[in-house]
This record gives structure tokens, sequence and C-alpha cells, in this order.
């Protein structure tokens, strides 16, 4: 309000003052000037000491009738709810860390019992290739004898046939060349000759 | 009188400044009686309704993960309940709820008078001194009905020498009864001396040639005010606190 009345006039007011110097200040001062400080004006003591005073009741009823316990409530609660989640976060952790002991140990029980059938599988297998082979070992066997004896008969099937052959020939050949032959003394000599 | 004003008027605009420390009745004109309703009781009845909606309704649905206005409050309380526990000790905590009503009186007071064209009614001496003598008067009466005759052991230094002891004394007892002197007129003092340089730029501020930087100057001291209204409720504040420590704990 103070600030309406004087702002337009303020500048005039400051060319006045270098103007005319003290006389004008005063008589500006002394228009505006109601009696110094109002800080020091006992008039208002009284005021504002009693509407401190229920002021400071007021807000001192407000704190200690609603604030203060309402807020003691919250942070207790709070305190709680923090103690219980760490709590239950910590029960779960140790759930957690046994429910991963568990999985390890099923894991390693299931990589033991899986390399345990592989070993019995590869074991059964080999046995029964072992016994595959004997038996074919056998068969083979067998096919092998049948077949050197088979051999072995046409070879004498064959030198017999060698020796009738010779005679044969020897005979004819001494008939040619103009001679009887002995069939006894040729059947010798062949029989000398091929079988050396 | 004349001259006393030509002299503080310096400038033809610097007695200005003081009009807004002046009570004026809030209906009507006239004098100012104790129980008048005044601009002073008008910006008390605000910071006591602005206290009100930060501390009940703010924290009114008193969650677990508290909203803005609570979790402020709950760091009022907090900052505060700290301070007297750090400096008064465990015994002190029981006078945490008075502590708290000054602290919050003098912040919110302090804060709105800072509003334009507002009143501030700790720039009063006889404001901060009633807060001052109250709290003087109940820390003497709590240390002699705590500790009896040994609260005299505050003035009575046993750590120095015999012969500087009583000399310390008479130091300690004006010390002791100078503290309600100064704990009231910082508080005072300093809310007023911001007020009134703000005014006195205000005032320059109508004047075309100094306009900008009267304008900047209240900008930088308006920020500047902010900090001292936080600190100086925070100064009472720690120095109820000490007294009431001193009081709990005679002996230095």
């Amino acid at each position: 309000m103070e600030e309406d009345q004087t702002a337009p006039d303020a500048g005039p007011a400051l060319v006045a003052n270098e103007a005319h110097g003290e006389t004008t200040t005063a008589t500006h001062a002394a228009e505006e000037e109601a009696g110094g400080m109002p800080q020091l004006n006992p008039d208002f003591f009284g005021n504002l000491i009693f509407w401190l005073i229920v002021t400071l009741v007021a807000i001192f009823l407000i704190l200690t009738r609603v604030a203060l316990p309402r807020i003691g409530a919250t942070l207790a609660t709070r305190r709680g709810t923090i103690g219980s989640d760490l709590a239950a976060a910590e029960t779960l952790r140790t759930q957690a860390r046994d429910a991963q002991a568990a999985y390890d140990k099923a894991l390693a029980d299931a990589r033991a019992e899986a390399s345990r059938i592989g070993a019995q599988a590869r074991a059964e297998i080999q046995a029964q290739l072992d016994a595959e082979l004997a038996q074919a070992d056998a068969r083979i066997d067998a096919k092998a004898a049948q077949s050197a004896q088979a051999l072995r008969q046409i070879e004498a099937e064959a030198a017999g046939s060698v020796e009738a052959v010779a005679r044969d020939a020897a005979r004819a050949i001494v008939e040619a060349l103009g001679g009887h032959p002995d069939p006894a003394a040729v059947d010798a000599a062949v029989a000398r000759t091929v079988r050396g | 009188m004349e001259e006393e004003a030509a002299q503080a008027a310096e400038g033809g605009l610097s007695f200005e400044p003081l009009e807004v420390f002046n009570l004026r009745p809030l209906f009507g004109h006239g004098e100012v009686h104790w129980y008048t309703i005044t601009n002073a009781t008008l910006w008390m009845a605000i910071a006591v309704l602005a206290i009100f909606a930060l501390f009940v309704i703010g924290t009114a649905r008193r969650s677990v993960v508290p909203s803005r206005s609570q979790s402020i409050a709950e760091l009022i309380h907090d900052f505060t309940y700290k301070m007297v526990e750090d400096v008064a000790g465990h015994e002190g905590v029981k006078y945490f709820p008075y502590i708290l009503t000054l602290f919050l009186f003098i912040l919110f007071v302090n804060v709105l008078g800072l509003i334009p064209t507002s009143f501030a009614p700790t720039s009063h001496v006889a404001v901060t001194a009633v807060m001052a003598l109250a709290v003087f008067i109940t820390v003497t009466v709590i240390g002699f009905v705590k500790n009896g005759a040994a609260f005299l052991g505050l003035f009575w230094v046993k750590e120095s020498p015999l012969i500087l002891r009583p000399i310390i004394a008479v130091i300690e007892v004006i010390s002791y009864f100078v503290r309600p002197v100064s704990h009231s007129i910082r508080l005072a003092g300093n809310v007023m001396a911001g007020h009134a340089v703000m005014q006195v730029f205000a005032a320059f501020a109508a004047i075309a040639l100094i306009a900008p930087l009267s304008i900047l100057a209240i900008a930088a001291i308006y920020g500047l005010e902010v900090l001292v209204a936080a600190i100086q409720a925070y100064v009472f504040t720690i120095l109820t606190c000490v007294y009431l420590k001193d009081a709990l704990h005679p002996g230095h």
C-alpha cells in the first residue's frame, strides 16, 4: 500500500533531495514517519504476545494430539514391515539355497545313474558282440576246414588225373616212336617222374 | 524526533522499509488492542493451517511408502528428533514436542513472511523474546528440578584453577543471563534486516535508471532470505537443545 503511494514520486523525490538537500528529506520523512520502529511500539506487544501464545498452543495441540502419534505409528509400522520383509526374504533365500542344493544333488545322481546305465549297456553289448564274434569265428573255421578238405580232394583227384594223362601220353609217345610199350614199366616211370 | 527521522531517512526513501513491520487491524481501523485480529494474527493462523495441512492432512494416509507431503512431514520430524537426541541426549527426547513446536512455528512463519505483502511475526522482538524467555525459564526450572543445587555447577567450573574459578563463575553467570537476549535478538534481527533490505531495494526499483540493478539485488537477497529463514529456525532450535542439554547435564 505504501509502495503505491511512493512509487510514482520516488524519482522526483530523489532528484529533489539532490537539489534541495536536507530540508526536503526532513519534511518528506516527517509526512510518513509515525513513531520509529514498529518493533519498539509497546502498543503492539500485547497483541503479538497474545496471538503468539494462541498459535504456539494450537501448533502444540496439533502435534501432540494428532501428528506425532500418527507419525510415530507410521514409522513403527514401516520398521515392522521392513523387518518382516527382510525376515521373509531371508527365509526365501534359505529355501532357494536348499532348492539349489537339492537340484544339484538330483543332477549329480542323474549323471551317475546315466553313466551306470551306459556302462551296463556297453558291457551287455560287448558281451553279445563277443559271443557273436566267437560264433562267427567258429562258423568261419568250420567253413575253412570244409573248403580245405574239398581243396585237398580236388588236388588229389587232379593229381590222379595228371598221372593217368601222363601215362596215356607216355604210351602214345613210345608207340609213336615205334616201340612197344611195357605198360608196367611206363606206369612206374611216370609215377617216378610225377612224384618226383 | 524530527532530526532522528531525517537521519534515518537519508535517501528520502529508506524509512519506508519499517512500514512492513507495522501491525494493522484486519477488520476496520483503529487502535490495536491485545485481542485485535491483526495482520500478525492472520499470518500466524496461516502458519498453523500450513502446519496442519502438512502434518495432519499430509500424513492422513499413514502409508508405509510415504507420499510427497508425508515424507516431508516425516523428514522434518526425524530431522528435529535426531537433533534433540544428538544434542540433548536421551533424556531430552521427552521435550521433543515442545522443541518441534518452536521449530515449526519459526520455520513456517519465516518462510510465509517471505511472500510479498505478507507479514513476518518473527521480525518482532516481542515475539522472539517471549519464546526465548520461555525456553530460558523452562530450562532453568528443569535444571534445578533435575539436579538441585548441583545445577549451579554449571557456573562453578571444576576443571579450571581454583584462583580463576570465581572470575569464571561471574562470566558464566553473565553469559547465562545474556542467553535469552541473544537468543531472541538473533532471530528477530535476521528476519527484520532481510525484509528491510528488500524494502530498500524495492523502493529504489521505482527509479528507472537503477531499476534493473535493484531488481537483480532483490532476487539475490530473496534467495539469501529463504536460506536465512530456514537457518534461523534451525539455529533457534539447536540453541534450545544446547540449553536443554546444559540443564539436563550441567558441568562442562
